[in-house]
C-alpha cells in the first residue's frame, strides 16, 4: 500500500486495465519519430545545460556544465607538495579504481605476471558495477550471433561508436561469460546448462544474462574474492588525485591521498589504468542517479589534465525507470529487466504509451514527453512519474515469478511498504551512465603513452547511447584488455627515472589564459552532501 | 514546519525530518561520509548499522541507506568489521565436504542460537545457509544466502566467530564453478569464434557506409 491515498487510488485505474494492457503488442517507433522525440526531450539536446570548453586538448568542444567546471578546476597539489624522487609504492601496472573493469584489469595482469596493484578511494567492490541489476549481453545461443550483437550495439549508439571497439566487445563477449562462470559466477541456467536469457531495450536477440537483479553484485563479489586470492595488493581508502608523467611525457604513477588522514603518497608505475567509472553523482540538469557515490568523473579529469582527449562526453545516458516514488529510494535504478519480463510503461489514464522495451535514451525521453507535453504523469511530492506495471509480470508468467527473479527489486519497495507484487510502482529517468569518457583505442590505450583506460571512464565502445546489458560486459571485455596490453607494455617499459609533475603549472597556465578556470578543486572525488547549518 | 523526529547519532541527539534514511539523516546532521557509505542502493553493504529504539531490548542489524529514521532510534554505523577470508585456488579446489572443514572450520562450532538470522540486513536465513554449507550442500548455501551483500552483521553477532558472508561467497563460487550444468551453448560460440567464424562477417559490417547500417538495423528481424 502506498501511504498516500490518491496514488492507491490511481494504482486501481492501472490494475483495471491491467488484462487489456497484458494483451496488447504496443508498436515500435519508426527512426524518425525516435529521432523527433529525442530532439525535443532528451536531455542530451537541452543546450543550455552544457559549456564549451577553453583549455585543454578537448578545447571547442561541449561538456555538461558540472563536469567542465571540474576539467578547467584546480588541481588538488601544486609539484612542490610531494617528493617524487622517494616513491611509497612501487609497481608494474598501477590500477586506479577498484570495480568490475579495475578488478578485472588486476586480475588478467596478475596472470600475465607483472606486479599490479589497486588504489581505490573507497573499498573494492565500491562501484557502479555491484549495482547492475539486469544482465549481461553476450551472443552465445543458437538464434543469435555477434554480428546480430554488433547491429544493435552499433544502431542503438546511433551509428556513432567506433567500430572496432564494438567488434571487441560483441566479439569477446561470449568468452566474458565463460571467463566468469569459470571463476565461479552463478548465472540463471536451465537444468540442462542451458543460459536463461531475456530482452533489454533494443536488443533483437535475448541475449541477456543474469543472476537474479543481483547481476553485477554476483560478478563484483566473485571478481573482489579473486583479486584478494591472488594476493594483489589493494590501496583501499585512497584516491588518485594526478596521473606522474616522466620526463617524455609518458605515464609513469600517480599521486595518491588517504581520504581520511590525507597523507600525500607517490605511486611509480610503468603503466597506468585509469578505471574510475562514471559520472552520475554530478547531478546532471539536477536529476537524481542510480550511481554509486563514488562516481564524480575523476578519471576523466586525471586523464584531461595529461593531454587525453575525451570522446563524447556530452552524452548521458538517464534510464528511463529510476525510482519516482518514495523519497527514499528516489533515483535508485529500477531495472530495466522489470521490463524485460513483461511489465509495461503506463500513464494516469491506465494506457500503455510505448513498447516497453525500445532503447534507453527513447524510452527516457517519451517518459519525460508524457509528464511534460501530453500532461498525463502521476504527480507526487518529488515530481511528475509513470506508472510500472509490475503485477503484470505475475499475471503473465505466474505467481512466485517476482521473488524468484528480481528479489532486489521486491526488496528495496518492500521496505516501504510498496509489495510490488500486488502494485505497480513509479518511475521517472535517472542519471545513470556515461555513454562518452577517455578516447581509447582498440588496445585500450589513451592519448598519453603508457595510459590505458577501461570501464565507463572510456568512451567510444556505446556511441551516444549504450544497450541495457552492454556496460557490465564492457568492464569485463575491456578490463580485461585493458589488464593484459598494459600487463605486455610494462614488460617492455624499464622503471620510470625521472618523475614531474610540471603538467598542473602547464594545465594551470593555460586555464588562466583563456579565462575560464573555476577554481573549484578537482578531482571531486566525493559528492558534497552534508547539509551545512546557515 | 516538517515532521521531526529524534534520533541518536553514536548517542548525540539530532532532530531530523522524518522520511529520510538513517544515511540522509546523518548528512542532515552535517557528516560528510567516507566510510559507512557506497553504493546508497543496498547493494554493496558498506553502510552496515547497528540500531535500538529507546527503552527497547531489541538490537537490530539494518543498512543505512535502505532505513527510515524512527523516533529515539540509536544508531552505532558498523563501517568495517574484521571477517576472516581465506584465500585459495579456486582451480585447485573441489566442491567436497572437506574443503569447508578445512578453511573455515569454526562453522562447526555453530550453537545455533540464530543471532545472525535476526541480525541480517537482507532477511536471509544466515543460521540456514551455514547448516548447509557443515554439510556440504553448497548448491542450497549458494542458493540461500544469494542476495547477501557481505556488510558483516551476521558475523558481529555471533559467538562462535563465524564469517558467515565468507563460507557463503565460498559455497557459491563452487556452485557456480562446479556444481551448476556447464552451458554447451556457450562453450560453442566460443570455439566458433576462437576458429573466425564471425570475422568476415563482422569486418564486412564494420566497412558499411552509415546509410547501410541504418537499413540493417531498422529493419532488423526482432525476436519475440
Amino acid at each position: 500500500m502506498y501511504k498516500i491515498d490518491k496514488l492507491n487510488e490511481l494504482a486501481k485505474i492501472v490494475a483495471e486495465k491491467r488484462e487489456a494492457n497484458a494483451a496488447l503488442e504496443p508498436r515500435r517507433m519508426t527512426a524518425e519519430e525516435k529521432d523527433t522525440l529525442l530532439a525535443t526531450f532528451h536531455p542530451d539536446y537541452k543546450q543550455d545545460e552544457f559549456t564549451v570548453l577553453s583549455a585543454g586538448v578537448n578545447k571547442g568542444d561541449k561538456v555538461p556544465t558540472q563536469l567542465a567546471e571540474l576539467l578547467q578546476g584546480k588541481s588538488r597539489i601544486t609539484a612542490a607538495d610531494v617528493d617524487l624522487s622517494a616513491p611509497d609504492y612501487d609497481t608494474d601496472v598501477l590500477i586506479i579504481g577498484g570495480g568490475g573493469a579495475g578488478a578485472s584489469a588486476a586480475i588478467e595482469a596478475d596472470e600475465a605476471g607483472v606486479k599490479a596493484m589497486i588504489v581505490t578511494k573507497l573499498r573494492i567492490g565500491d562501484a557502479n558495477t555491484m549495482m547492475a541489476e539486469g544482465g549481461i549481453q553476450a551472443a552465445d545461443k543458437p538464434n543469435d550471433s555477434p554480428a546480430i550483437h554488433y547491429i544493435d550495439a552499433f544502431g542503438g549508439g546511433h551509428f556513432a561508436a567506433k567500430p572496432e571497439l564494438v567488434r571487441k566487445l560483441v566479439t569477446k563477449a561470449p568468452e566474458a561469460i565463460q571467463w566468469l562462470n569459470k571463476l565461479g559466477v552463478e548465472f540463471d541456467k536451465e537444468p540442462d546448462g542451458t543460459m536463461v536469457t531475456t530482452h533489454g531495450g533494443g536488443t533483437s536477440r535475448k541475449r541477456m544474462h543474469a543472476a537474479k537483479d543481483y547481476s553485477g553484485a554476483e560478478i563484483m563479489r566473485t571478481l573482489r574474492d579473486e583479486v584478494i586470492n591472488r594476493g594483489i595488493p589493494v590501496i583501499d581508502f585512497t584516491a588518485a588525485i594526478e596521473i606522474i608523467l616522466d620526463e617524455n611525457g609518458k605515464a609513469a604513477g600517480a599521486v595518491l591521498m588517504n581520504m581520511e588522514t590525507k597523507e600525500l603518497l607517490v605511486a611509480r608505475a610503468k603503466t597506468v589504468i585509469i578505471a574510475t567509472g562514471g559520472a552520475g553523482r554530478l547531478h546532471y540538469q539536477g536529476f537524481p542517479t542510480s550511481n554509486h557515490y563514488g562516481a564524480t568523473a575523476d578519471g576523466l579529469i586525471l586523464g584531461y589534465r595529461v593531454g587525453a582527449r575525451l570522446l563524447y562526453a556530452d552524452t548521458l545516458q538517464y534510464h528511463p525507470t529510476g525510482t519516482g516514488y518514495p523519497e527514499q529510494i528516489f533515483g535508485a535504478l529500477v531495472t530495466e529487466k522489470v521490463r524485460s519480463l513483461g511489465a509495461k510503461l503506463v500513464n494516469i489514464d491506465g494506457e500503455v504509451f510505448m513498447h516497453p522495451l525500445e532503447t534507453r535514451d527513447v524510452t527516457a525521453a517519451s517518459i519525460i514527453r508524457e509528464c511534460t507535453e501530453r500532461n498525463k504523469g502521476v504527480e507526487t511530492s518529488l515530481g511528475k512519474a509513470v506508472w510500472l506495471d509490475t503485477p503484470m509480470i505475475e499475471y503473465k508468467h505466474g505467481e512466485g515469478t517476482i521473488e524468484k527473479r528480481i528479489p532486489a527489486m521486491m526488496r528495496m519497495f518492500g521496505k516501504y511498504g510498496i509489495d510490488i507484487r500486488k502494485e505497480p510502482i513509479l518511475v521517472y529517468p535517472t542519471l545513470h551512465y556515461q555513454n562518452g569518457g577517455l578516447n581509447i583505442s582498440e588496445d585500450c590505450s589513451t592519448d598519453v603513452e603508457n595510459l590505458y583506460a577501461a570501464g565507463e571512464v572510456a568512451g567510444g565502445i556505446h556511441g551516444r547511447n549504450r544497450l541495457m546489458g552492454n556496460s557490465l560486459l564492457d568492464v569485463i571485455v575491456f578490463g580485461r584488455n585493458a589488464g593484459i596490453n598494459a600487463a605486455a607494455k610494462a614488460k617492455d617499459t624499464a622503471v620510470p627515472e625521472k618523475l614531474t609533475l610540471d603538467h598542473i603549472e602547464r594545465f594551470n597556465k593555460e586555464l588562466e589564459e583563456s579565462g575560464a578556470a573555476s577554481g573549484t578543486a578537482s578531482p571531486m572525488l566525493l559528492p558534497h552532501y552534508a547539509r551545512r547549518s546557515k | 514546519m516538517e515532521n521531526m523526529v529524534n534520533v541518536y547519532l553514536f548517542g548525540k541527539k539530532y532532530q531530523v525530518p522524518a522520511g529520510l534514511t538513517i544515511m540522509t539523516a546523518m548528512e542532515y546532521a552535517g557528516y560528510e561520509l567516507v566510510r559507512g557509505c557506497g553504493c546508497r542502493n543496498g547493494f554493496c553493504g558498506a553502510c552496515a548499522t547497528i540500531y535500538r529504539i529507546k527503552g527497547e531490548s531489541a538490537l537490530h542489524g539494518c543498512l543505512a541507506c535502505q532505513t527510515e529514521v524512527q523516533e529515539g532510534m540509536y544508531v552505532a554505523t558498523l563501517p568495517f568489521f574484521p571477517l576472516e577470508k581465506k584465500v585459495y585456488d579456486i582451480e585447485k579446489i573441489k566442491p567436497t565436504e572437506q574443503i569447508m572443514m578445512q578453511l573455515y572450520p569454526e562453522i562447526y562450532s555453530c550453537i545455533g542460537c540464530n543471532a545472525c538470522t535476526k541480525a541480517c540486513t537482507q532477511e536471509l536465513n544466515v543460521m540456514q545457509y551455514i547448516a548447509y554449507a557443515q554439510r556440504g550442500e553448497y548448491e542450497k548455501c549458494a542458493e540461500e544466502s544469494f542476495d547477501c551483500v557481505m556488510c558483516g552483521v551476521c558475523s558481529s553477532r555471533c559467538p562462535a566467530g563465524i564469517s558467515h558472508p565468507q563460507v557463503a561467497m565460498l559455497a557459491r563460487r563452487l556452485n557456480g564453478k562446479y556444481i551448476a550444468p556447464e552451458c554447451g551453448h556457450l562453450a560453442d560460440r566460443v570455439k566458433e569464434i576462437d576458429e573466425g567464424a564471425f570475422n568476415e562477417l563482422i569486418e564486412s559490417l564494420m566497412q558499411k557506409p552509415i546509410e547501410e547500417m541504418k537499413e540493417l538495423y531498422n529493419n532488423r528481424d526482432i525476436e519475440q
